[in-house]
Formats: structure tokens, sequence, C-alpha cells
């Protein structure tokens, strides 16, 4: 089996795999990194989003092969190494912006690439760029309100918790 | 001033910090030493004989352990039925067999065949292409009132026909509703269609057996609202091991909605397999195996009548509903168009005769059973439907309609056998008028207008039987089960609390709120009280979470489990300052002796209870660890007002939801931001529901939306930022927190207004339409336009 190498979250990580293994198997079942998840067969759900070298991507969609020597960056690679939550997970909790958080990492990884895009998104504009992440828990109502606190605009306008 | 904790204040959410950080712990996280993968060939035809399952080629595949069949289960149980309806003529519903894997027969697209266990997941599943199949394929039944006629093709041979039960609440009532109907002034009639529906909650199902041989010790790892139940079914009636064998966990859970109530095959074979082969087996659901083997829901065709006399007061409901079952009976299908459904007819309205007539079918199809709301999204849309059409005839304002029905004094008994403690429906439909600033909806209208945009305004009540349920009369109604709910309150020595939970989280955020009740009872910081759930081994036996129960009944019984250790505690506290137990009060973590400054903390006697140097060991003993079962004396009934407000392009027919706004009265609320969250979540099933979601079966019982590219679930820019309120509250009289329940309200109250609304902005363009059926896609409301 042909071997891998990458950078995961900061730190080397390498692995065997077979040619047909996905990014997101490899990072679940190879690394443990169990904070990814899959929640479809059809590239549809977003709940395995994460970065390859600063670019969000579907991780069911990428063969691991596909990653080889790149700068993957997962859902466990946000907080500090002091436990202190990123801005975004941070929004995400102070404005309930999960339930089961089965579809959270995905949520917040997707969040993070916009930002990064677009520091301060329009609810229309979040709306848009959430259109390859599901939530079947929150109705996104908290979800978009938690992305535009975390990028610092005022949501104290929009109502309820 | 919002509370910073106990009851009432919104408390963030302790269990979103190892969401947030990918360090959750779903079953699909939990990989045993030395497990095998298990890979379920499915029918790929709804409905055939199985003359032969070749697994030679299979079994000899690299990697593969073993591959079981029909046969090998053949002299196990089957999945059992929780629910036993009587039909109209005092006899038990046709109940068919359902066994693990499929025996003889093929009934659905998706019916497990054969399980091949092997090493790895691919080996499995390259295995399983290798087995040869010979089905005769018969003629499939997928339409329900087809299934019904004479000759049909008949999904279960040995059962004389596809109907489950003919059903008739009450039959008692028919006299005085035909009367009614024909003294009536005014009579408004609907026939409309519940559409069938996938829950879809985020993370599939997975099962994952394991087994110990030194022991026989079986654990079941399963993505379940309710491992205690899945532990008594499978159990006792699939797999014959006793409970002290069987342990059945289920860890932090991805969403369930209702599908991971249910006793699923799958949690079977694996439970079974990981035995036969002494091999942990594993089972992780892919997203198109979800849509053909979790359990779909509503999918009803009824025809409503509502009889009015010459001053609009509603006389007389009359409903004949067709409900689809599928090929089986899932856990609690037979009660979901019964129980759930037909005793929620009468609504938030005072309507004297009701009788409600109710059809299960069996079809080529999926089972169906509950789906959030399960019974009372299917009453509340024929009858919020019905009453708007009404309105429509006659002239009148559909606000005025139903305020003129409502029902004012409480208790109030219904004409359909249930009791409504407590409501005041004028509150929450004046606070609805308010939110959703219904006086500048003209406004909107004229702008709307003026970018060629029609707009519609719908308004809807809706009420909702919750807090499920008082065991005895279940009991009467054929539930195999009690619906109780348990608790177990652990005091440490330091005074720090553990209580374990027979209800479930699975999104609801009951680490949070459960401790925040605890918390204000005692007077302690909720940092202090852990809650324990969804593992047999460690929490008393629980009916788990469905129908908006949790608080209403698991937190009962951990409000009566605290009652009695702080009866404990008090006599304790009396023993330490030589007091009388009469004059012991606790406040914010302190027993004091009334009138004295005499006091101790809760850790002085927390840890008294458990180092008894000075403590009346002849009258108590040590320790401080009580648990409570609850059962409840009622169902709760929250109600509540929704308005939707959409936008109709008329070029397209798309519907775009402008405004979404929902009064509810939940009676007492413990954290108004989970509350919140929990409308909005339901808000947008309901509006799932009504504009995009729908199953659709073709003729040969194909199911031709299978996948989320079929499937249209909701996504962020389908909808709007909703504007909710749980102000209105009458607490309920029979519990302890005087709770209801909010989990499912926004799933029951929102599709009849967005339906409504679209009917009203149609109109208002000049379209004569009384009805679209759902989901109101994009085709379905411009044929309608064009007449
Ligand atoms: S699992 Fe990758 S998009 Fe659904
Ligand atoms: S929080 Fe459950 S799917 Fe989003």
């Amino acid at each position: 089996m042909p071997e891998v190498s990458m950078t995961v979250n900061g730190k080397p990580a390498k692995g065997q795999i077979e040619g047909r293994t996905l990014l997101v198997d490899f990072l679940r079942d190879t690394l443990g990194l169990t904070g990814t998840h899959v929640g479809c067969d059809t590239s549809q759900c977003g709940a395995c989003v994460v970065h390859v070298d600063g670019r969000a991507v579907k991780a069911c969609t990428m063969f691991a092969a596909e990653a080889e020597g790149a700068e993957v960056r997962t859902i466990e690679g946000m907080a500090e190494p002091d436990g202190t939550l990123h801005p975004i997970q941070q929004a995400f909790q102070d404005h309930h912006g999960l339930q089961c958080g089965f579809c959270t990492p995905g949520m917040v990884m997707s969040a993070a690439a916009l930002l990064a895009e677009n520091p301060t998104p329009s609810e229309a504009e979040i709306r848009d760029y959430l259109e390859g992440n599901i939530c079947r828990c929150t109705g996104y109502h908290n979800i978009v309100k938690a992305i535009l606190a975390a990028s610092g605009q005022d949501v104290s306008r929009i109502a309820a918790e | 001033m919002p509370k910073d904790g106990g009851i009432g204040a919104s408390t963030k959410r302790r269990e979103d910090v190892r969401f947030l950080t990918g360090t959750g712990h779903y079953t699909d996280d939990i990989n045993l030493r030395g497990q095998a993968h298990v890979h379920f060939l499915r029918s790929d035809v709804a409905h055939g004989r199985l003359n032969k399952v070749d697994t030679s080629a299979a079994e000899g595949m690299p990697g593969v352990l073993r591959v079981f069949t029909g046969a090998d289960f053949a002299d196990l149980g089957g999945l059992p039925c929780g629910w036993q309806v009587t039909d109209r003529f005092g006899q038990p519903m046709q109940e068919p067999r359902h066994p693990v894997l499929a025996h003889g027969k093929v009934r659905h697209v998706g019916d497990p065949i054969a399980a091949v266990v092997a090493e790895t997941r691919e080996q499995a599943r390259d295995a399983a292409e290798a087995i040869v199949l010979d089905i005769e394929e018969l003629p499939a039944v997928v339409d329900m009132k087809a299934a019904l006629e004479d000759g049909a093709p008949k999904v279960h041979d040995d059962l004389t026909s596809n109907l489950c039960y003919d059903w008739g609440f009450v039959e008692e009532n028919t006299a005085a509703v035909d009367e009614a109907f024909e003294k009536a002034a005014h009579v408004t009639t609907l026939e409309l269609v519940n559409n069938r529906l996938v829950a879809n909650p985020m993370e599939p199902r997975v099962a994952l057996g394991d087994y110990n041989r030194s022991t026989g010790e079986h654990t079941l790892y399963t993505t379940s609202q309710n491992p205690h139940v899945i532990r008594l079914l499978m159990g006792a009636f699939v797999l014959g091991i006793p409970e002290h064998k069987l342990r059945v966990v289920a860890p932090d859970v991805g969403g369930g909605f209702g599908s991971k109530i249910y006793h699923y095959a799958e949690e079977a074979f694996c439970t079974f397999a990981a035995k036969a082969l002494n091999r942990p087996v594993k089972w992780t659901s892919s997203r198109s195996e979800a849509f053909i083997s979790d359990a779909h829901g509503r999918d009803h065709v009824t025809k409503i009548e509502l009889a009015l006399d010459a001053e609009n007061n509603f006389t007389a409901i009359r409903t004949e509903t067709y409900a689809n079952m599928g090929a089986y009976l899932s856990t609690f299908a037979p009660s979901i168009p019964t129980w759930l459904h037909g005793t929620l007819m009468a609504g938030n309205y005072k309507t004297p005769h009701i009788y409600v007539n109710v059809k299960a079918v069996f079809t080529n199809t999926v089972p169906v059973d509950a789906y959030r709301g399960a019974g009372r999204p299917e009453a509340t849309f024929q009858l919020e439907r019905v009453i708007d059409k009404a309105a429509h005839e006659l002239g009148v304002d559909p606000i005025a309609l139903r305020r003129q029905n409502f029902i004012t004094e409480f208790p109030y008994a219904t004409p359909v056998a249930v009791e409504y403690d407590t409501g005041d429906y004028h509150a929450t439909m004046d606070k609805l008028e308010e939110i959703a600033d219904l006086k500048g909806f003209a406004a909107r209208r004229k702008e709307s207008e003026a970018k060629g945009k029609l707009r519609g305004l719908g308004i809807n009540c809706y009420i909702e039987a919750c807090g499920i349920a008082p065991s005895n009369l279940v009991g009467q109604l054929g539930a195999r089960a009690g619906l109780y709910e348990s608790a177990t309150v652990r005091v440490n020595a330091t005074g720090g609390i553990t209580v374990m939970t027979g209800s479930h989280s699975h999104g609801q955020g009951h680490e949070t709120s459960f401790a925040q009740v605890i918390s204000e009872m005692i007077g302690i910081d909720a940092d202090q009280v852990e809650i324990v759930h969804g593992d047999t081994a460690n929490t008393p036996m629980g009916m788990g979470t469905y129908g908006s129960r949790s608080l209403a009944v698991g937190g009962s019984a951990m409000v009566r489990a605290t009652e009695k250790i702080i009866n404990k505690a008090r006599k304790i506290a009396a023993h330490l300052m030589e007091a009388a137990e009469g004059d012991i009060e606790l406040k914010d973590g302190r027993f004091s002796v009334a009138g004295t400054d005499k006091s101790v903390a809760w850790g002085d006697v927390t840890l008294a209870a458990y180092v008894p140097h000075n403590y009346p060991l002849a009258e108590l003993e040590p320790g401080l660890e009580e648990t409570a079962f609850y059962d409840p004396a009622n169902f709760t009934y929250p109600a509540g007002a929704y308005a939707a407000e959409v936008e109709v392009d008329p070029e397209t027919g798309k519907v775009t939801i402008e405004r979404f706004a929902a009064a509810d009265d939940f009676g007492n609320v413990v954290n108004p931001m989970i509350v919140s969250g929990q409308v909005h979540g339901g808000i947008a099933q309901g509006v799932g529901q009504a504009l995009l979601e729908g199953c659709v079966y073709d003729e040969q019982g194909q199911l031709l939306t299978g996948s989320y590219m079929d499937y249209a679930m909701p996504r962020a820019d389908d909808l709007p930022f909703f504007t909710v309120d749980h102000s209105c509250q009458t607490p309920c009289t029979h519990n302890p927190l005087g709770v209801k329940g909010c989990g499912e309200a926004g799933a029951i109250g929102s599709p009849p207004a967005v339906v409504n609304a679209v009917v009203d902005a149609l109109r208002s363009g000049g379209h004569d339409i009384t009805h679209i059926d759902m989901p109101l896609s994009p085709s379905r409301v411009w044929q309608a336009m064009q007449g």
C-alpha cells in the first residue's frame, strides 16, 4: 500500500493508504481525528469540510493521496493549544449556533474560509456561502448570527437568541 | 433583568465545547480492537420473491468472515412493533412479521437481504457485489388507495389484505357528527396530502456490536434516542438476551427527529453477529442507505370537512385519512395516525362534534413512523388549512374566525378524548400580531407588488400533546410500553452532583438545562452538576427522548429525586445544627435554622452523609442518592400562533419566505436560548416540508428521491431570520416544573402558515386557488397559476 504524508494541524502525519482512501477516512481512521464527519455520499452536506492549503475542501471528495505534502487543518486544529476557542468557535457557543454538533465542524471550517475571503460578509453572503453545508437542527438562524458576530458585526438587532 | 443561572437563564451550553473542538463522541467515532465491518446487500426491487441468495462466491472473497442471509434469522424473533391499535370493529390491527434479514420475499427497495462481514468496510462492500440473487419481481403497491382495492398485490401474503387497520375515533361520535353536518349552515371540504418526508438527522445511523465471551455480556453502541427501549425490544423480542447481559450505549447522537427512536434490523444484526463471529461488528450507514432504511415520516392522504353554523361557529369536523405504514410496522408506527393525530383534531377550537377515520395501509415502501411532530403536524395542517379555506369561502377574516372559535376555558375536555389543562390562545395570537407586525403587511405587500412579486400572509394556530405519556392511559390505547421517565440523583461527598437520566440528548442540550434545574433547586452552581445519559449500564430504566417529553417527564423525575435528596439533607442539617427539621430552610446552597443565624453549607451536609460520624444513624441511612420514576398524570399541551410571509415570483412560481414569526406558549421555560433554537430548527423542518422536501416513489416502488441530489433539504439560503417568542406562559398544571415541551412545535406549526401564505399570495394576484399540495415547488405553484 502506498504511503501518504502531509501536515495536519501543524504536525507531520503519514500513513499507509489504499489508492481509493478518501481524505476524510484517512483523517478519521488513520489519524483518529474524528472531529471531521461524514454526513452524505454525494458531496452535498459539508460535514467533512477541512482546509487544504488554506482552502475549504470537502474531505469526502478528495483522495488522501491528493493531499500529499499539503497543509491540512481540521476542526481539532482551530482552538489554541491551551483550549481557548477560536473566535468563530466562541461565537457559535455564544449564539447557540449548534445543537447536535454533527454539522458543526464543517460549519466552523466553512465559516473560517468565508471570513478569510470576506471579513465582513452580509447575511445574504453568509447564507449563500453555506449552500454546501447542511444543518438539520438549527434552522441556520443562529449559525448565520454567530458568523456575523464572529466577523465583528452587530447582531443585537437580530431577534431572539 | 435576564438571570445568569438557574431556571430561566440563557446559560451557554456546556456540551458545545466538545462539539466545537471536534472532540464529541459519536457512535462512528468508536472503534473496538479487532472489529469487523458489515455491509448489507439491499433489495433494489420493491416487491419480489427471493428464490435464491447464492453467497458462495462472496464467501471466498478477500477478508470475508461470513455472509449471513435471512435463513440465519429464521428461528429468531422479528423486529417487534410497540403499539397495537384496535380497529373500529374491536379487532386488533394486522401485524406482519418483520424479519431482521428478508426471508422469502423482499417488500421494499432497501429491504436487507444479506449481510457480509469482512475485515474492512471495502472488502465487505466488494464481496456483497458477488452475491447472486434470484428474485422473481412481483407487482408493487405504492399508492395507498390502489393497495386497498380488491385483487391488489399483497405486501404480506399471510395477511388478509393490505389494510393494517380501519380506525374510528370516536366511533360513538358518528351520529352526532352526521347530524351536525346535516344542520350546518356551511360546510367546507378539503382534500390534501401530507407529504412523505425523510428525517435526515445529519449523523447517519451506526451500530457496533460487541460480545464478551468470558462474561456472556453483549454491548451495542448505537445512534439511538432511547437506549433502554432498544435493550428491551432487541433483548426480549428479537435475540432473547436478558437485560442484565445486554448493555446499550447511545453516546453523542447527531440529531434524531424521531428516526432514531426505533429498533432497526442493523442493531439486531450487529449484536447477533458479534457473538456469532466473536468479533466486534460495525455498521455505518451511508446517506444513500439512510434514505432507504431509516423510517420515513408523514405520508397521509386526507379529506377533511368542517361544518359551521350561521354565526360561523364550528359545529363539527369529520375526517377520513389514509396513512401509509410502508412495508412493515416500524416500532411506533400504528400510534402515529391514531393516538397522536386523531386526539389532536380539536386543535385550539371548541368544536363540539368530531369524528376521525384512519385507514392504515401496507405498501411496498420504506416503513413510516414518527418524524418530528408525528401525527400532530398532520392534524394541524388539515385543520388549519380547512379553516383558512372556510374563512375565504365565507368572506371573513381568518384570524377573526379562529379567535371566535378559540377554547377559552380550562380545563377543556375535547370530543376526541383529551383534556387540555391550560392555555391562552388569544394571548399567543395577540403576541403574534405584534411580533409579526401584521399591521405593516399591507405596505409590505405593496412593496413586493412594485417589484412584480406577489406577497401573501399565512396565519395559523396549533396545539400539540407532549410530555408523552401517562402509562395507564397509553396502555389502554395499545402501547406495549410504559412512558414514564427516570432519574437517579447522586450527591457526592464533597457536594457535587451526578444525575443519571433516562432522557437522551441528541442536540437538545440537556447537559446544560437539566443542570440549571438542579442548580435552582439547591442553590449551588450548575458547574457542580453533571448530567449523564445514554448508557443502560449507568442510568435507570428510562424511555428516552421524543414527543417533546424530556423536561416535562424526565425533568420531572429529576425534580422528584432531587426533592427526596433535599428532604434527607434537611434531616441531616437539622441533626448537625441540633434544630427541628421543620425549622430548616434551604437557600443559596445553605441550610439555616429559621429565625437564627445558624447555618451549614450544602457541602457540610453532603460530607456528613458520607462520613457519618455526627449523624442520626439510628433513623437515617448514610449516603445521599435517590432515584425517582415519574409517570405523568396527563399530556402537556403547548400551543401557539404562527405567521409566514412569502413572496411568489409569478414568472417562475418560486416561493421565498420573507418573514416568519412564532408565538408559542411552552409554559415555564428553563433556558430561553435553547428553546428558541428548538423552535428555529422546527420551523426550518416545517418550511422544508412546505416548500422543498418530499419523497417520490415511482409506480414500481423505486425511490426517486434517494439522495441530497434529489431530496431537497432546506439550506441556509432558503430561510430568513425568524422572530420567535415564548413569553406567553400558562404553566402546565400537573408537572412540578410547569413545563410543556418545545421540541416539535416549530415543525407542527409552520407548514400550514406557509401554504396559507402562498394561497393568499396567489389570490392577491387574481388566481382563484384553494389549495396546492406540499411541497410547494416552483413547478407546482407555477402550474397552479396556470389554472
Ligand atoms: S460528507 Fe462530505 S459533503 Fe457530505
Ligand atoms: S447542529 Fe445538528 S446538524 Fe447542525
